[in-house]
């Protein structure tokens, strides 16, 4: 098992922390340049699933346990629906960011809003794509060495 | 003819070659190379959006498409044969009447459509505009798709949380996420 795929798991190990730093980056840079947490979320979960694909979906169950995955799936909406209840308590309408802060002219409201309804999307995008895969994966068996 | 003229070339041949995998794909019996072409259909689709401006479209769909949704067929593949089965040419005579039946249709609508790039279109006049034009001062980011996709429309964006999250839901109902195995053993 250890042999085979030396270069894989190398190179592996070197681009996953680029490519879940490059998820993040997606994800709070998205008020600046093209991206988001829908993006991002699915960066995120690509790393998961290249770890997995690489040192297999066992090693990859303990890194992103299924049970984060099926917390997350469901936190993620909840989060985005609480910014919305949040902002009614403040007294808004549903989901205006607005009454967060009363620095209006800097929208510094709706940034407040903005990052935590995109943290919400990347919990649930980034949940339920490790989700499927693992769903998916977990029915296949393993890739035999001839198949790579 | 000025210099935005040229890009509709960089247009066309993205769809020419979107086109030719498309045939490729109906030839092919191969699932594995069916997949591989899917996933580099969405690589040339992201290309065109780049081509069309559409930067976030382009991204998504080159995240997603191309790589979320190659890696899943793949697995999806795995757990059935790696041919197709030969189909008769009664099932292939009726897909092939569907086909262009809808494709005449779209053909038919095509005249409705605005002029590419038409200013005066409906999506680049009405609540479009407004858009662009008061996020700077009301929302103060200057991504315009974010500002509309999280601020202007953040109640549509969160029916397309819980989409995504009903996906997740109804895989995990339908199939389970793999962890409930070791209690069955």
């Amino acid at each position: 098992m250890m042999s085979p795929h030396v270069i894989l798991r190398v190179v592996a190990k070197v681009l996953i922390p680029l490519i879940i730093v490059y998820g993040f980056y997606v994800h709070f840079h998205g008020e600046y340049s093209p991206g988001g947490g829908f993006q991002a979320g699915v960066v995120l979960a690509s790393a998961i699933i290249l770890y997995a694909l690489i040192f297999g979906l066992d090693e990859a169950r303990k890194v992103f346990p299924p049970y984060w995955a099926r917390v997350g799936m469901a936190l993620g909406g909840f989060i985005y629906a609480s910014v919305g209840f949040v902002s009614l308590i403040m007294g808004g309408k549903f989901l205006e960011y607005t009454v967060f802060h009363p620095d209006v002219a800097h929208g510094t409201g709706q940034h407040i809003g903005i990052i935590a309804v995109e943290v919400g999307v990347l919990t649930t995008v980034t949940c339920v794509m490790i989700a499927i895969f693992y769903a998916f994966a977990g029915r296949t068996p393993e890739i035999s060495d001839e198949d790579w | 003819m000025s210099a935005s003229d040229i890009t509709q070339y960089f247009d066309y041949i993205f769809m020419a070659m979107l086109l030719c995998i498309g045939i490729a794909v109906i030839r092919l019996r191969n699932l594995f190379a069916v997949v591989m072409l899917t996933g580099a259909y969405s690589l040339i689709s992201a290309a065109w959006f780049v081509s069309l401006d559409a930067v976030d479209v382009g991204f998504t769909e080159a995240a997603v498409g191309a790589g979320i949704s190659t890696v899943l067929l793949l697995g999806a593949m795995l757990l059935t044969s790696r041919e197709a089965d030969k189909t008769s040419l009664g099932r292939h005579a009726a897909a092939a009447v569907v086909t262009i039946a809808a494709g005449v249709a779209l053909f038919y609508a095509l005249g409705d459509m605005p002029v590419y790039g038409d200013a005066a279109s409906p999506a680049n006049t009405g609540v479009g505009m407004d858009y662009v034009d008061l996020t700077a001062e009301q929302v103060v980011i200057p991504n315009v798709v974010t500002a509309v996709l999280a601020s202007y429309r953040g109640f549509d964006t969160m029916g397309e949380v819980f989409v995504v999250f009903a996906a997740g839901l109804g895989v995990a109902l339908l199939i389970g996420l793999g962890d409930s195995k070791r209690e069955e053993d």
